[in-house]
């Protein structure tokens, strides 16, 4: 990025900054969420019921349609070639020998591939959605290791993908930074987030520090990550009378379409973008060169073009977490209290991206400390550019503090459990705002109670069953409530008693349309099967992003609002010979298939008979939620306690994880299911962090050296024992249904629990991620 | 040049170099068995050949004239589930749905596996005549279908589940 957009940056956080002063400082009610929503009072209906999947069946019988799975007439196949040097230039690309090979219609290169804007980045706008902003296939200019240079499009994939093999490219290669430690000698730069600089300062940390009376000064690393979604990165991309149709797997339908609109100079409506069913997202679905590659194939050869990337492919085009340096310092007095909190490091970005791995974001709500420094440096490489993947800056950030209080509570001979709820801040550490819902001190005594934490041998390397050591440990999980701005919603009420929502969300595999259905029925009175949840298709309305853990609260505010317009259209149409007469939309809600006074159950009047007496088949409302200003008058924050057992393999270094358990405090759970899925689901992913995944990127060639499922190892069913989770449910009154979203929570503070549980068994400290065999002997 | 897929019979590939996976996905229009990473690492286009578990994308189509395929859409459909897809359900052994039927079909074939007293690494007693069929045997025997959602515990109590006739009747024997 450059100076300029930096500084216009820095300008936007600042404007921000101040309008945020007003909003902290604003009433409560006048803030979205400043009157609990009323389905909170709704204590046995729907909502937190274990409803299995709605979607399910298609699922268990291979029947839902993923991206790659529409067959167009006359379709082609795409293969992609890449780049095997990371900066210079293309000398030579020879394609005569693909485009002669049998089957080939053509093969797409910088030469031939249809003039483009460069995409906007993610974040430097509202509905930008690309991983970074390079021009795609315009030149020759090489950027990173893998880019792609070359498109071959054929008959079949078999006929692309040897025809692939034919194109011959030569490179006058540039010198490229790819090595963090020689970039870091040149000095680093600090690192922005959404618009605010990834900094906070409170006294003099470093000098509370020298002179507590207990410290512990550590750095901790973290590699690269990969999504890794089982589902590869695929689009069947086609044009008709100048709209572009995308089947996309993406976790940002409406953000594509408006993204891919720029590029191509058209309207935004001229983009059309579905994506029923995503196998698996994790942050990594958005837009790459892929959906642009594929776009542009179809423009050039008349045909729709299905372009469903290899796993190589994915590795080298869709940029994944970068590796963090962490430094963690904690000072305190003899009893625990923290006297100095400091969390800084080093993390790569490309200067074509804004999204430096921000790992201090966790430690700016977590504890009380009479000072802190965070504090997040950034490098500059040419490399694929990183993204955002599950709890971006969480996942990894909560592996260092989280150490670190271990290592202190050790220091201190104190429980660890303790030592942290004894720095539980009253407010908000760094925004100075009030929380809006913190229960975590119930979420540690129920998690400590049903996993036996009192009963722990406190002594490292001091329980052995034969050649196996045993240790417990746990860590403090934390993610924030996000709700983005851009929701709307449309509700659909018919005479028979049915009720749709549209909006353009997505389903990637959280249970979205279930939980949302049963929200809606809860909401309208109705039963589940006359709710109707329409999503994945970027014609509906909203511009909801899958990410952040945000789409619950973004879903959920949106369908409030066209809620309350349904229901003022309602009661305009009930009319004076209503029951509800003369009542306005706060006093009455769903119930029973009809709209009934809140306090006052018997006065109702059914849907059928308003509708009915009005002459009308149907109501369609549609609205948007207000600004999420929620967000910045209050501190909002899902918390968790984490406790793991390991067993340590004398002989071997082999860890073997025996039990897990997650205690979350998420507000209120709309399905008790899907979300204990979501929660395993995190933690699970937490685990491979812990134990197994990294991405190897070699610093001399900037290349990705283990792009395969066979080389980048995730947990498999070997390596996951039964995890146990519970959680507080109770709601948070300043969030739609009082709920958050839950998505990204189980992978934080997993690392920190397994490393910690590792070093009770074995007295090792293992600082460095992941925590392999070697480490240990 | 023919082979039988979910009892109907379907003529093989002109193209030598179409897998087994690709046959189906592409030609045959069943895109029930996925695509995850096309070299054997991930186990989603696990499909049945005679009975027997494989991996579909490192089998040519070529290989399988004369032979019997089985596909998910050959297990069951929406409405008419095999109960092991319906276990699925109610342990919620999935959730973005993409390595489940490759799990349900690596799961039939795992269960007559240990049925036939085929032993695994931990396997105790490689000589016994039967295998029951526990946690542990059950997720080594699966842990080459990865699932990145993390919907291991529901899938191991869905497969426990639906094979748990098959352990006591191999109880009662002992």
């Amino acid at each position: 990025m450059s100076l300029a957009e930096d500084a216009k940056q820095l300008v936007q956080g600042a404007m921000q900054g101040l309008m945020g002063k007003a909003v902290a400082l604003a009433p409560d009610s006048w803030i979205p969420g400043g009157k609990p929503d009323p389905l909170i009072r709704h204590q046995h209906g729907h909502i937190g019921k274990p409803v299995t999947r709605i979607d399910g069946p298609l699922k268990v019988a291979g029947a839902a349609p993923f991206a790659a799975e529409f067959p167009l007439e006359g379709m082609v196949y795409a293969a992609v070639v890449h780049s095997v040097v990371a900066r210079g230039r293309i000398a030579e690309l020879d394609v005569t020998a693909a485009e002669a090979a049998a089957g080939v219609v053509a093969v797409m290169t910088w030469r031939n591939a249809p003039r483009l804007k460069a995409p906007p980045v993610f974040l430097s706008d509202p509905k930008a959605a690309s991983g970074d902003n390079l021009p795609v296939m315009q030149d020759d200019e090489i950027h990173w290791n893998g880019q792609p240079i070359a498109l071959v499009l054929a008959e079949t994939q078999e006929q692309a993908d040897h025809a692939k093999s034919l194109v011959r490219a030569t490179y006058h290669a540039a010198p490229a930074v790819t090595d963090i430690e020689a970039a870091k000698a040149e000095g680093t730069k600090p690192g922005v987030f959404m618009g605010q600089p990834l900094h906070n300062k409170i006294g003099d940390a470093e000098e509370a520090l020298a002179a507590a009376p207990v410290a512990v000064d550590a750095t901790y690393t973290t590699p690269g990550h990969n999504h890794n979604a089982i589902e590869l990165h695929a689009v069947t991309a086609y044009w008709r009378d100048g709209t572009l149709r995308l089947h996309d797997a993406t976790q940002a339908v409406s953000h594509t379409a408006w993204t891919m609109a720029k590029m191509f100079g058209i309207d935004e409506k001229q983009v059309v973008v579905t994506s029923p069913f995503v196998g698996g997202g994790f942050g990594g679905k958005t837009l790459w060169q892929h959906q642009v590659l594929a776009a542009c194939a179809s423009q050039l050869t008349g045909r729709p073009v299905r372009l469903a990337l290899s796993r190589e492919s994915v590795y080298r085009m869709v940029g994944g977490r970068a590796p963090t340096e962490q430094r963690v310092a904690l000072g305190a007095d003899r009893d625990g209290r923290l006297k100095a909190l400091i969390h800084r490091g080093v993390t790569p970005k490309t200067a074509t991206n804004v999204m430096p791995e921000p790992f201090i974001l966790p430690t700016r709500s977590a504890y009380a400390s009479e000072t802190m420094l965070l504090d997040v440096q950034v490098v500059e490489l040419d490399m694929l550019a990183n993204t955002f993947m599950r709890a971006p800056g969480e996942s990894v950030g909560t592996f260092a503090l989280e150490s670190a209080l271990d290592e202190l509570a050790h220091a201190l001979s104190m429980d660890p459990i303790e030592l942290r709820l004894r720095n539980e801040p009253e407010k908000d550490p760094t925004l100075g705002l009030p929380f809006s819902s913190r229960h975590i001190d119930e979420a540690w005594r129920a998690g400590s109670e049903r996993f036996g934490w009192s009963r722990r041998n406190r002594t490292p390397g001091a329980t052995r069953e034969g050649e196996w050591l045993i240790g417990v440990g746990c860590a403090t999980a934390t993610y924030p409530y996000y709700r983005m701005p851009g929701g709307a919603a449309r509700l659909t009420l018919t005479r028979d008693g049915r009720a749709s929502v549209d909006i353009a969300a997505h389903e990637m595999g959280m249970g979205t349309a279930t939980a949302q259905t049963q929200v809606t029925a809860e909401r309208l009175g109705l039963p589940l099967e006359a709710v109707t949840f329409n999503y994945g298709d970027s014609t509906l309305p909203g511009l909801v992003l899958a990410g952040g853990s945000q789409q619950t609260a973004s879903i959920g505010a949106s369908v409030i609002a066209a809620h309350r317009a349904l229901v003022k259209e309602l009661l305009k149409l009930a009319g004076n010979d209503s029951v509800l007469a003369g009542l306005d939309a706060d006093e009455v809600g769903g119930h029973d298939g009809g709209l009934c006074k809140l306090d006052d159950p018997e006065r109702c009047e059914s849907y059928a008979s308003i509708l009915n007496r009005a002459g009308r088949d149907s109501v369609v409302v549609e609205a948007e939620p207000p600004m999420p200003l929620e967000t910045q008058h209050w501190s909002m924050h899902s918390h968790g306690a984490m406790f793991c057992e390991v067993r340590v393999n004398t002989v071997t270094g082999e860890v073997r994880i025996s039990r897990f358990l997650g205690s979350f405090d998420c507000g209120r759970i709309l399905n008790a299911k899907t979300a204990a899925s979501q929660f395993r689901g995190g933690i699970i992913m937490g685990l491979g962090l812990a134990l197994m995944e990294e991405t190897q990127f070699d610093p001399r060639k900037g290349r990705i050296m283990n792009p395969s499922l066979a080389e980048y190892h995730l947990p498999v069913h070997m390596d996951v024992p039964q995890i146990d989770v519970m959680w507080t449910d109770i709601p948070d009154p300043h969030a739609p249904m009082g709920a958050h979203g839950v998505g990204e929570i189980g992978i934080t503070g997993t690392g920190a629990a397994v490393a910690n549980a590792i070093f009770n068994a074995t007295g090792k400290r293992i600082r460095d991620l992941p925590i392999t065999l070697d480490k240990l002997l | 040049m023919n082979l039988t897929v979910n009892g109907v019979v379907a003529a093989l590939p002109d193209d030598p170099r179409v897998s087994l996976l690709d046959l189906l996905r592409e030609q045959l229009r069943l895109p029930g068995a996925k695509k995850g990473c096309n070299q054997g690492a991930c186990g989603a286009c696990t499909v049945l050949l005679d009975g027997e578990r494989i991996l579909s994308c490192l089998t040519l189509a070529v290989q399988c004239e004369g032979r019997s395929v089985t596909t998910i859409e050959g297990v069951g459909a929406p409405g008419a589930l095999h109960p092991l897809q319906q276990a699925f359900l109610e342990h919620d052994g999935f959730q973005c749905g993409y390595c489940t039927p490759g799990q349900i079909c690596s799961a039939l074939a795992m269960a007559d596996e240990i049925r036939r007293g085929v032993p695994s690494h931990v396997t105790g007693d490689l000589t016994a005549e039967t295998i029951a069929l526990d946690r542990d045997e059950l997720r080594e025997r699966m842990s080459g279908n990865l699932c990145r959602c993390g919907a291991h515990n529901g899938i191991v109590e869905a497969i426990l589940e639906t094979f748990a006739d098959q352990t006591e009747q191999l109880e009662a024997a002992e």
